[in-house]
């Protein structure tokens, strides 16, 4: 048999039948289901008559809109309120497993997932969510759909899909200390552009990604989007099947031992072919900060702003004077010189129980800095439980961050953690975009050890000779 | 779904490239349990000015261009969130087609299943539209699905491409749950094998 890539393996695996043309009818495995997607689709099944084909195959979760200050005290947003009853009716009458607010298992639905045992390797994963390319970390092909696709796997348990290209982002070396996922991530989003990816499956490979841990690994493809690519992937291999193993959802005993076997499958074969490679150093990665209003506008801690003057492209000029008005940012400053009013450590990028527990260390004895508000959202119930057991809710309230319940939060301000316009933040989320966390708001994206970092400064420094 | 076949229609321009789904619909809008309604929300922060009143300025607010059905605009327009309401807006505001010279892979999707015929031109076609759509009031398109071509009021003619399949479906209205349930049997057998290969696959999540 021809030598295939991971991609190639899981694709071919769940065809249920192609067309003359590629057009492919693509066996999906199981699916995510959050309030702000669903609604609709749900609504279009009832118009329809028609019901889900494995509701046992579909797994719902409020993140979006769920407050992360005291619950009991109900939502305020009436809307945000009509959202989650509406999912929880919608669960009801479908028959579809719902985490509901108040369930310790609630959290962001790319954080529990992978916490739950849902997400296994070789698998096909959809959501109604763009960051469902986090779950490739795992060795499995997933990707956000739209509303209209949601239904479509509720009603069939499959999409027509066309194959994608393959493409090969290989980053070998050792990564300096406190660089992490989320800067190499940034960093080859900074190297291919935010469309660098469209029409491509991201397979991640090399020494510098086969040493990151699970949760690294969902880190880097969880912004697999940001680069276009609607889907990121790393192979499994002995921490994957570790991190797997007596999950809550997860195959057990016998079953799993057999599950792990047919995992071994899931890897590229020696002299598979990708349709593009990129390559990386690890060493090269530095620190990174977005300076922009999109994923691509970053840079590493020890650069300095842009300056539009020295672009030739008239369009990058035209784009980067638009993006640093916006921000508020004069060309050729010093990243380390930006100064940020709020700190957000959370987020489906950054908000498991790792990034807590070094985020943490790193405020342990210190202080946020005067006129900063500083907050942690942990990704799930599950975490913040855990991470209260481990006593890391006590480092950072004693260093003045704010402890919150789990959610997607201020990552895009659907609930009522918003930014004030002209606020600049340092956030460990995935997106920069305009009015991302609040209408005139601006957005830094960073690691976690970073936003801790520019939290206790009240500006940017580099993690790396931080004391 | 509605079909679409040929339309002749007014332009409007946005001359921007990477325009997010967040841009063209921000995320308080996203809070509707419905697919309508969404035109409100549409670029709501471009329409405004500071103070929050309308941006004049804005090509949305502008009298000529009220009544357009054709979105002109750049490189990987809907990038970002998946959130179909962008489609939704897009197609509440009266917009049928919206060409680019290239867009984000789940936004391109998503209009597909809404009606509205995404079409990705060369970078110096849609160049050469932009400056013609802002110096020439009234400025229409036509455009032709069956022979996958744009044809400007000089009667340029730019052709695109387009997966037959989807050209299909659209050009027809058809509904895709409809045609995949059509295949029910290859569904079945497909499912019977999986579940004898990787029984771990079917465990029901609800037990």
């Amino acid at each position: 048999m021809a030598a295939q890539t991971l991609f190639e393996k899981i694709w071919e695996s769940h065809v249920v039948r192609a067309e003359p043309d590629g057009t492919t009818l693509l066996y999906i495995d199981r699916q995510l289901v959050h309030e702000v997607t669903s609604p609709q689709a749900f609504e279009g099944l009832k118009l329809s008559g028609r019901r889900p084909r494995r509701p046992g195959a579909t797994l719902a979760v409020p993140d979006h809109n769920v407050p992360t200050t005291d619950r009991s005290v109900g939502i305020a947003d009436p809307l945000s309120a009509i959202q989650i009853r509406t999912l929880e009716e919608n669960c009801r009458d479908f028959g579809i497993t719902l985490f509901g607010m108040n369930d310790i298992r609630q959290g962001v639905v790319h954080v529990i997932g992978p916490e739950q045992g849902f997400t296994l390797p070789g698998t096909t994963i959809v959501c109604g969510d763009s960051h469902t390319s986090t779950h490739g970390a795992f060795g499995a092909l997933a990707f956000g759909i739209g509303t209209s696709e949601v239904e479509h796997v509720l009603a069939t348990q499959c999409l027509v899909q066309k194959r994608p290209k393959t493409m090969e982002v290989r980053v070998d070396g050792t990564l300096s200390e406190l660089c992490s996922a989320k800067d190499v991530i940034l960093a080859i989003i900074g190297k291919i552009g935010t469309a660098g990816g469209t029409g491509y499956v991201i397979e991640y490979t090399g020494s510098a990604i086969r040493a990151l841990s699970m949760e690294g690994r969902m880190t880097l493809c969880n912004m697999s989007i940001e680069a276009g690519a609607r889907a990121g992937m790393v192979a499994p291999d002995e921490k994957t099947v570790a991190y797997i193993k007596d999950r809550p959802l997860a195959p057990k005993g016998m079953l799993f031992d057999r599950a792990v076997q047919a995992w071994q499958h899931f890897k590229t074969d020696v002299g598979a072919a990708y349709d593009v490679t990129v390559t990386m150093k690890a060493e090269d990665i530095a620190p990174q900060v977005s300076w922009g209003t999109s994923p691509g506008m970053v840079t590493g801690i020890d650069q300095r702003v842009p300056d539009p003057r020295t672009i030739t492209d008239i369009n990058q000029r035209q784009s980067t004077e638009r993006a640093l008005e916006y921000m508020g940012l004069i060309p050729n400053m010093p990243i380390t010189d930006i100064k940020i009013d709020t700190v957000f450590i959370g987020s489906c990028t950054n908000s498991r129980i790792e990034d807590l527990r070094l985020a943490a260390q790193l405020a342990r004895g210190k202080s946020v800095a005067t006129g900063v508000r500083a907050m942690v959202v942990p990704g799930s119930g599950l975490v913040k439980q855990q991470a209260e057991q481990e006593g890391l809710d006590r480092l950072f309230k004693d260093a003045g961050f704010e402890w919150r319940e789990a959610g997607c939060s201020m990552c895009l301000a659907m609930n009522a953690d918003v930014l004030q316009p002209g606020e600049r933040c340092a956030s460990t989320s995935n997106r920069n975009f305009e009015g991302r966390q609040g209408a005139g708001g601006r957005t830094h994206l960073v690691s976690p050890a970073m936003a801790v970092a520019a939290a206790v400064e009240g500006h940017f420094v580099d993690i790396r000779t931080w004391k | 779904m509605q079909a679409f076949t040929t339309m002749t229609g007014l332009v409007a321009p946005l001359d921007r490239v990477n325009v997010d789904t967040d841009q063209i619909i921000p995320k308080q809008f996203l809070k509707t349990i419905k697919r309508t309604g969404l035109r409100e929300g549409l670029f709501y922060d471009w329409r405004k000015q500071k103070d929050g009143s309308q941006d004049p300025a804005f090509f949305l607010n502008q009298p000529r261009f009220q009544g357009a059905t054709i979105l002109l605009t750049r490189d990987n327009f809907g990038c970002g969130s998946s959130r179909e309401h962008a489609p939704w807006a897009l197609l509440d505001q009266g917009f049928r087609c919206v060409i680019a010279s290239s867009f984000a892979d789940i936004f391109y999707n998503n209009c597909f299943q809404n009606g509205i015929l995404p079409i990705e031109l060369k970078p110096d076609e849609v160049l050469a539209m932009m400056k013609d759509v802002l110096s020439t009031p009234g400025y229409q398109l036509i455009v032709d699905l069956g022979n996958q071509t744009v044809t400007t009021p000089n009667g340029t003619t730019c052709r695109f491409d387009i997966d037959p399949f989807r050209k299909d479906c659209l050009y027809r209205g058809l509904d895709a749950i409809g045609l995949t349930l059509q295949h029910e049997a290859a569904i079945a057998a497909y499912e019977t094998r999986r579940k004898a290969e990787a029984p771990w696959l079917f465990a029901d999540l609800r037990s």
